[in-house]
């Protein structure tokens, strides 16, 4: 599995539209043809990136210049918003919060998909029955009883407070893929490791958990995104930044009067939370090698 | 190098499937013993019980004496090559060879001088710090063999190493494992299907059918004397003709006419108490053309030539029969196990193997004879071979 945008495209790209010149496509013409369409999925996908890029840019002035590059170029918005204490501490909460419950839903999940991949037991089709069940629920009805119920016990507006609703949500989506990459695993390596001599345990650490790694690394990414970029649970079990992650702080953004939209505040926080993830599956991406396990068994 | 003892194993899945029942076998220290039969008949069940990979449900494993039953695969010291070749993928060539070493604990030194030497024996001294994933199929076997021959174990246990690979390789990979396990003298265990290999391998063929031993032998003796009608059909290729047949006076009777049987078969058919009605077998090399023959005792007839395969040093001929057919549980099993479809609508199909200079022309009519001394009697009940001598 990768998490590579170009190459999911290519896989989905509508078959190319038939010549109307009646000339045979030769093979230089057919790349320059699929080159013009990756082109144009990547710019669809990367000018409103680039947009809001260049917004926070821009000073309070430009804007509305309509200009695709700033016309003066500042570090304003960026000073701005480390300025205030409500940024900085929505940036370590959201680190926080996403880092601990990647973790936790990871590591259940791996126990949980192992066990689903590999054992057979009573409750198994029950178990990933309930998991794709909770997938499915609708978030935006839990809110409210959420809300009360954190309410009554303490949690609203504490880290656990997002952490378990994100773990809940993200535990079924972690389970379903590391069963996918665990079912892919040929367990007679388990075997032959046996006979090659090893325990377990070892047979465990040498042979099954290096190539179980890149699931574990992708769901990782999945789940960190997934934890990163909520914003219904984040607004509506917050009220105050001990526990407001960034998408629900740039809510609160104000402007430098209140006739000022905050535009250039809000898109250069916009590009300072979208570093972490590049940063994240940057990371993880090397670990990723997709077809780690060909060669194991047969031709 | 080890004695391996199967006194009455048993293996009973927990979902109570009967998968091998008492196998008794005692394979001598050095032996090439060959397991074979058609899919499902529980060789692979019964090569895991050796190596402890699956636990023995009854009955007791002996090595070299010592009973191994509770011992876990690490500690019987012994090697397995997998059909799937189960190499790591995560690992060079090198350190897929080494692995076994490496877990033994055995010094660097050795370690690197044990595995340039099995390369050097399997010819894989230029791939070593390739990945698996990088091999073709023959190049991934050798590995496989590699890493079981590395640390010297008491025994090689092998299922089914060259059913991935292709004809020509296999044939190839059949004589270096047999050359590699003449050189080594280790005891090895070799599961397989293909009855070319059971033949061409080992020492001794163990025929299982469901989970039962059928006989036990070197490749010749099965092939000369099969104890019953499943072992006739299974050993040989192309596999024996089978034809009912009534016996009467000495004289047998099958869709191919009446031939008086050699003396020494009546004898033997009388000692085992043939029934009337029998089944006869006739291996494809015991007919002929009959202008090629003379005068040598046997039964006549003439068929149409469905098919005429001209091999060079040997024509195979094939007709069919017109009359009953011979059908029991055995030949149906060995029917669907070949994945025979090409069944005739009526009669019994005959494969022939005759001489080059044959006059045989597919679609003529032929006249061909066998020879009724090669003809085998068996009992359409029990499936017993009545011309069976130790
Ligand atoms: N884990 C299991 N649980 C239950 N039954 C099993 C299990 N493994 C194998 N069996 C059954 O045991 C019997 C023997 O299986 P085994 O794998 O030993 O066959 P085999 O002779 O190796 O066949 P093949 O040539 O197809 O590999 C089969 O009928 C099979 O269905
Ligand atoms: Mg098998």
């Amino acid at each position: 599995m990768s998490v590579d945008i170009d190459q999911v495209t290519d896989n989905t790209k509508p078959a190319p539209p038939a010549r109307t010149t009646g000339r045979v496509p030769s093979g230089a013409g057919k790349k320059v043809k699929w080159a013009l369409i990756d082109i144009l999925v990547v710019a669809y996908a990367l000018i409103p990136v680039l947009w809001i890029l260049s917004l926070s840019f821009k000073t309070a002035d430009g804007l509305n210049d309509k200009s695709f590059f700033p016309k003066e170029w500042t570090w304003k918005n960026y000073q701005d918003i480390f300025k205030t204490n409500e940024f900085v501490s929505a940036l370590v909460n959201s680190i926080g919060i996403a880092l601990i419950s990647t973790i936790i839903a990871v590591v259940l999940g791996t126990m949980a998909a192992y066990a689903v991949a590999r054992l057979d037991f009573p409750g198994k089709k029950a178990l990933v029955g309930v998991s794709l069940l909770i997938a499915m629920f609708p978030q935006v009805s839990l809110v409210s009883p959420l809300f009360n119920i954190e309410r009554n016990i303490g949690l609203f507006d504490t880290w656990p407070g997002l952490i378990l609703p994100y773990i809940t949500f993200a535990l079924p989506l972690a389970i379903y893929t590391l069963s996918a990459f665990f079912r892919e695993i040929p367990w007679e390596l388990e075997k032959a490791a046996k006979m090659d001599g090893a325990t377990p345990a070892q047979a465990f650490r040498k042979v099954i958990a290096p190539l179980a790694a890149p699931g574990v690394f992708t769901t990782a990414i999945l789940v960190f995104i997934f934890c990163w970029n909520d914003f219904l649970f984040a607004i509506s079990l917050t009220s105050t930044t001990s526990s407001r992650t960034v998408p629900a702080a740039l809510s609160f953004f104000t402007g430098a009067s209140q006739f000022e939209a905050p535009n250039g505040t809000i898109s250069a926080a916009a590009v300072i939370i979208t570093i972490p993830i590049i940063l994240f599956v940057l990371f993880f991406q090397r670990r990723i090698v997709a077809g780690l396990t060909s060669g194991a068994v047969k031709g | 190098m080890a004695e391996i003892v199967l006194d009455k194993i048993t293996k009973r899945y927990p979902d109570g499937a009967l998968a091998v029942s008492e196998v008794d076998l005692q394979i001598a220290d050095g032996e090439f013993i060959i397991l074979v039969g058609p899919s499902g008949c529980g060789k692979s069940t019964t090569l895991n019980m050796i190596a402890g990979l699956e636990d023995i449900s009854e009955g007791e494993l002996r090595i070299d004496g010592q009973r191994v039953n509770e011992k876990a695969p690490k500690d019987r010291d012994i090697a397995m090559v997998f059909q799937s070749y189960a190499l790591y993928p995560h690992m060079s060539v090198r350190e897929n060879m080494a692995f076994p070493l490496r877990l033994a604990k055995v010094d660097d030194a050795t370690v690197q001088a044990k595995v340039n030497e099995a390369a050097e024996i399997l010819d894989l001294v230029a791939h070593l710090d390739r990945k698996p994933g990088n091999l073709s199929g023959g190049q991934r076997q050798r590995v496989a063999m590699g890493r079981a021959i590395v640390r010297s174990p008491k025994a090689f246990l092998m299922d089914e190493p060259l059913s991935n690979l292709d004809a020509k390789l296999r044939v190839q990979m059949r004589t270096s494992v047999s050359k590699l396990q003449k050189q080594l003298g280790t005891t090895t265990v070799y599961v397989t299907h293909d009855q070319t290999e059971a033949m061409t391998l080992g020492d001794r063929v163990v025929v299982l059918r469901g989970g039962l031993v059928q006989q036990v032998g070197s490749p010749q003796f099965l092939y000369e004397q099969p104890a019953n009608l499943f072992v006739a059909g299974f050993i040989g290729s192309p596999a024996m003709n089978f034809l009912p047949g009534t016996l009467e006076n000495g004289a047998l009777n099958t869709p191919l006419g009446t031939v008086t049987l050699s003396d020494r078969i009546r004898r033997l058919a009388e000692a085992a108490n043939a029934p009337r009605e029998l089944i006869a077998g006739i291996r494809p090399e015991h007919f002929e053309d009959a202008k090629l023959v003379e005068g040598k005792p046997g039964g006549s007839f003439t068929a149409t030539v469905d098919v005429l395969e001209s091999m060079g040093s040997d024509k195979y001929a094939y007709f069919t029969v017109e009359g009953e057919t011979a059908t029991t549980a055995e030949l149906d099993e060995l029917a669907a196990d070949a994945g025979s479809t090409d069944v005739p609508a009526s009669g019994s199909s005959i494969v022939t193997r005759l001489a080059a200079s044959s006059g045989a022309v597919a679609g003529q009519p032929l006249d061909l004879w066998y020879d009724s001394d090669k003809i085998q009697l068996f009992d359409p009940a029990s499936g017993k071979n009545l011309t069976y001598t130790e």
